[in-house]
């Protein structure tokens, strides 16, 4: 038992207790939420099929790991485990590409190695950074400029770097 | 561009499969991996459910709006001169806080306001405020990794959110590199600005 293991818990039921407290009409407004999800889910699901698809050959292939050996000079310098290139490479271009892979990743190597949680950490400190870029300045019907670019990128690396470097911090 | 990049796996996979010899192993996973993502979102659906449900009550009792508010002297920081425009300063903070909720279904929409806001009118800091505000959206900075602990715990991990802090530090610090090369990178731009 840890005090890590209690956070989430707790963390629901206090923001459900000051719900409570402002009266806001907590079982109406959590199935709204809730069911905004579930069709955020749904809406992804077809898609997911596809690009799980070709992710799942991607990673049958062999393909990771000719890659793999081709930066090996580079990610073994950075003590970057060589399951996890796949995903840094498909990270910043697709999320549900990205949720695809790190799906395969944990289940060929366990959630507590050190490359599932290097994955893990890469997933969720990073974003679909050319999507994001691409909406916003859509939205604002604009070309983006190459230095949002640089800016990303140097973000991504940093990213990248840092997942493998944070997780030999933090459980070793 | 999602759709090239499936055409593109898909050429790799066989290209690869035919030299490495694996291209058993591809036909198999052509086959059943339409399984694995009915499963992924099955695991999935539940605590998206959940905490779209928990973070819709926070937002309606006002805990994002007072997050907001304690949020006001960072962005004050990182985006010089915007109290002067509110409703710019306003949005850029609800959609930091979207995203440090993981509200990602409300924190584009508030983004984009925020982005438009920025640009109402133009003067030397705009194209860098919009440029900052976008870098911290690719950051991706979040409180609860609650996808991510849903699929480690779905596969077995010990502690599925254990990997929170890490998580956590690696977003600030890649986010603070995404400040400051931007920061750095339209220095130029608004020096010009101030000289005129």
């Amino acid at each position: 038992m840890r005090a890590g293991d209690i956070l989430i818990p707790v963390i629901i039921t206090a923001i459900l207790l000051w719900g409570a407290v402002k009266r806001v009409n907590i079982a109406e407004e959590f199935a709204a939420g809730a069911k905004e999800n579930l069709i955020t889910a749904a809406e992804i699901l077809p898609m997911l099929i596809l690009l799980m698809t070709a992710v799942g050959m991607f990673g049958a292939s062999g393909a990771a790991d000719v890659i793999a050996d081709l930066l090996s000079p580079v990610t073994s310098f950075l003590g970057f485990p060589d399951e996890c290139i796949s995903l840094a490479v498909i990270r910043p271009i697709s999320g549900s590409g990205a949720l695809a892979t790190l799906e395969t990743i944990l289940t060929s190597v366990s959630p507590d190695s050190y490359g599932g949680r290097v994955a893990s950490v890469l997933m969720g400190s990073t974003e679909t950074t050319f999507y994001t870029i691409t909406v916003y300045f859509a939205a604002l019907k604009k070309k983006p400029d190459s230095r949002v670019f640089i800016a990303a990128a140097a973000a991504d690396i940093t990213g990248f770097i840092f997942a493998a470097l944070t997780v030999r911090l933090f459980f070793r | 561009m999602i759709g090239k990049l499936i055409v593109t796996l898909m050429i790799l996979s066989i290209m690869f499969g035919a030299a490495e010899g694996n291209l058993d192993k591809v036909s198999a996973a052509a086959l059943s991996s339409c399984t694995s993502a009915i499963e992924l979102i099955i695991t999935l659906a539940g605590s998206m459910a959940l905490w779209g449900g928990v973070m819709r009550v926070a937002e309606k009792s006002g805990i994002t709006a007072l997050c907001a508010k304690l949020l006001s002297p960072l962005t004050r920081f990182l985006f010089r001169g915007i109290e002067k425009n509110p409703a710019a300063e306003n949005a850029v903070n609800m959609n930091i806080i979207a995203n440090l909720f993981g509200l990602g279904n409300a924190a584009t929409p508030l983004g984009i306001k925020a982005v438009k806001e920025l640009n109402r009118e133009h003067n030397g800091h705009t194209r860098r405020h919009t440029a900052m505000l976008v870098v911290l959206n690719t950051a991706s900075i979040q409180l609860i990794p609650t996808t991510i602990g849903a699929i480690r715990m779905a596969h077995g991990a010990a502690s599925p959110f254990d990997i929170t802090l890490p998580i956590l530090v690696t977003s600030f610090v890649s986010a603070a590199v995404a400040c400051i090369t931007a920061h750095a990178l339209y220095l130029p731009e608004v020096k010009k600005y101030a000289r005129r």
